[in-house]
């Protein structure tokens, strides 16, 4: 191919991600390590130009220590990862079944099942999370409908819990886990279940040891894309949850809006991003491997 | 000797896909022992027969028995049949030695008899060495051995085998004929394989059945199929034939005369059953057995013009015209290796057969 046009094509998506990403990455980085103060911006330069011209570089390591120190950010931390990792679970015990129903149904249903999966993005994100509150509130339908059906006598207290935060995750992310997961499902080849089945494998036996192991790439595949997503979720959080559930994401948006603390909110922001970078890396050590064993 | 019961019974089994049979009202017997090929072209409904007998298709009408017992309603998991499949279906995610034990642990064989189990028929097909790899990392030859291995590790009374041969070549095709039947004449297991491949079927069955949309064409031994195929159809699809059409002019003893208005002579064919005066038939002669020279005596004779010449290295192949627009094919053997080539285009040939070594084909 032409080597310019080759160039140019690479060149796009990296002046892409340099702009819009790296550098954005870098002032972020730049201003964890800064002294929040009264004014705009309201953060000192890392960099001043002193009154007899000296030029000084103050580096500010107080924002991560603050983060250590206090116990509100780690367990912020903590109830991320927790949240993170119960609608993780949630979105494969609901997903799992619905991936693999889709996969093995009739070739001519699989579209429209498909696109009922993804139908509910045509509404936006924020409405389908406010529609939550509806559901789930004290005189919402949930609760009517349980206490009209004689199960309860009054009715529970979902919303503002961490249980409204579970559910809204799991609502809001099981796309992205079903999505993947159909995709491993759909490419697996049938003939490896009747070789199953001819060795004397009964069809729950042959599942287990045909089918799930081999979809396990699309398990991992999914739950990242729940997972990273959901670790730093603030909109569903700070509606359906209440004062106690405690999230990185929500941290973030009252140290930059509420305390006007930009150096401490950006400390935190890069906290997020490596609790992120972890998995993200075991994914790939996971793939790499892979990818070996087929080599 | 007790006249033995057929390990393998099908009973008028019928399989078909709304309108289209697959399986058209087929009865057969197989016998303990046998090396049975299921022969035909793609399509005649072979792989459909072979599959109701693993269980994997439920036949629409028919029964099926296995060792006396009725397995037409038993799913394929509790059959005591094991198949290699076509594609060979290892399982990706497991090496060969996990493969191999994957029914053994099925059937919840202890740990340490799978492991000689599954060395025993590592040792068998000869893969020992790639124990612990997976089927990605190894070569045709070697899945295919992985797949028998995995098929044979149950000690089945019935190995089905699809196409086993199949994405094989040429040579490694051969060799592993072979070796299918010896190991076979050694685990003394009955094979029933499925093939499109005359000559494999040839090379290693007992008995074969060729298949014609979803009947069974002809039921017999390679060679009788071969010398004495029942039908047109049959004797056009194991080997060549060269069919000449003729009526029955008189049957004496068991030499029939036929006499062929196209090429203007009477023939001499041998043949057992009594035939109808005038009745139309084809008589049937395969190239190999076509002489070439001067032959007086011989009662079947024909003159003709060499008009195409193939040249394979072990035989070479001729067409030769011996009426307006009939063709006979003849094959000789090239005994010389550079021996001016004995019959050339356009040359005059006289061609003659035995009437021992020709057929009579009816329908």
């Amino acid at each position: 191919m032409n080597k310019r046009l080759s160039g140019l094509i690479a060149g796009i998506p990296t002046f892409w991600l340099v702009v819009l990403f790296v550098l954005p990455l870098l002032f972020v980085l730049k201003m964890s390590l800064t002294e929040a103060r009264l004014g705009l911006p309201p953060y000192h330069d890392l960099i001043r130009e002193m009154e007899d011209g000296l030029i000084t570089i103050k580096i500010n390591f107080g924002n991560y220590v603050i983060l250590a120190q206090d116990s509100l950010y780690l367990s912020a931390l903590w109830g991320s990862l927790k949240i993170a990792t119960v609608s993780t679970l949630l979105c494969i015990l609901i997903g799992y079944p619905m991936a693999y129903a889709i996969a093995n149904s009739p070739k001519h249903l699989q579209t429209p099942l498909l696109m009922l999966v993804i139908l509910p993005f045509w509404t936006s994100f924020l409405i389908r999370v406010y529609a939550w509150i509806g559901i789930l509130k004290s005189n919402g339908l949930l609760n009517n409908f349980l206490m009209w059906c004689g199960v309860i006598d009054e009715p529970l207290q979902i919303l503002h819990t961490v249980w409204a935060v579970y559910i809204g995750d799991a609502y809001s992310y099981l796309p992205f886990f079903i999505l993947p997961l159909y995709a491993t499902l759909v490419k697996l080849d049938r003939g490896l279940l009747e070789a199953a089945a001819d060795l004397g494998a009964r069809p729950v036996m042959q599942f287990l040891t045909v089918t799930l192991p081999q979809s396990i790439p699309g398990v991992v595949a999914g739950s990242m894309l729940v997972f990273i997503p959901v670790m730093g979720e603030f909109v569903i959080p700070d509606l359906l949850g209440g004062p106690d559930v405690l999230m990185l994401g929500k941290m973030m948006w009252i140290e930059f809006f509420n305390n006007k603390d930009w150096p401490l909110a950006s400390a935190l922001t890069v906290v997020l991003l490596v609790a992120l970078i972890i998995p993200f890396v075991l994914m790939q050590n996971y793939e790499q491997q892979d990818s070996k064993d087929k080599a | 000797m007790v006249a033995e019961s057929p390990i393998v019974q099908i009973k008028q089994v019928s399989k078909n896909f709304d309108a289209v049979y697959a399986v058209d009202d087929i009865s057969l017997d197989i016998y303990r022992g046998e090396f049975f090929s299921l022969l035909g072209a793609s399509g005649c409904g072979k792989t459909t027969l072979l599959r109701i007998l693993a269980g994997f298709e439920q036949p629409s009408s028919g029964r099926i028995f296995i060792d006396g017992q009725d397995m037409t309603d038993v799913p394929a998991y509790a059959r005591p049949v094991n198949m290699m499949f076509q594609s060979y279906a290892l399982f990706p995610h497991m090496n060969v030695a996990d493969n191999i034990a994957y029914g053994l642990k099925r059937d919840g064989m202890g740990k340490a008899e799978r492991a000689e189990r599954v060395q025993e028929m590592m040792a068998l097909v000869k893969i020992a060495a790639y124990a612990k790899r997976k089927p990605h990392q190894l070569s045709g030859g070697q899945r295919q051995r992985v797949a028998l291995a995995r098929a044979l590790a149950k000690q089945p009374k019935i190995l089905l085998l699809d196409e086993p041969l199949g994405a094989l070549d040429k040579k490694l095709r051969e060799e592993t004929q072979f070796e299918l039947v010896n190991l076979q004449e050694r685990l003394k297991t009955t094979f029933i394989v499925v093939t499109h491949d005359q000559e494999e079927a040839m090379t290693m069955s007992s008995r074969i059945a060729l298949m014609h949309a979803g009947r069974i064409e002809q039921l017999d031994t390679p060679r009788r199929i071969y010398e004495f195929p029942a039908t047109r159809y049959a004797a056009g699809f194991i080997g060549s034939a060269n069919l000449l059409h003729a009526h029955v002019v008189s049957q004496e003893d068991e030499l029939v005369t036929l006499r062929s208005e196209a090429l203007e002579r009477e023939f001499v064919v041998h043949h057992g059953q009594p035939l109808a005066p005038n009745m139309d038939v084809s008589i049937i002669v395969r190239p190999e057995k076509i002489q070439v020279g001067p032959a007086n005596d011989a009662p079947n004779k024909v003159e003709g013009v060499i008009k195409e010449i193939a040249y394979l290295g072990d035989v070479s192949i001729y067409h030769a015209e011996i009426a307006p627009g009939v063709r006979i094919k003849f094959t000789q053997s090239n005994v010389l290796p550079l021996a001016e080539q004995p019959l050339s285009w356009e040359q005059e040939v006289r061609l003659s057969w035995s009437p021992y070594s020709c057929g009579i084909l009816s329908q």
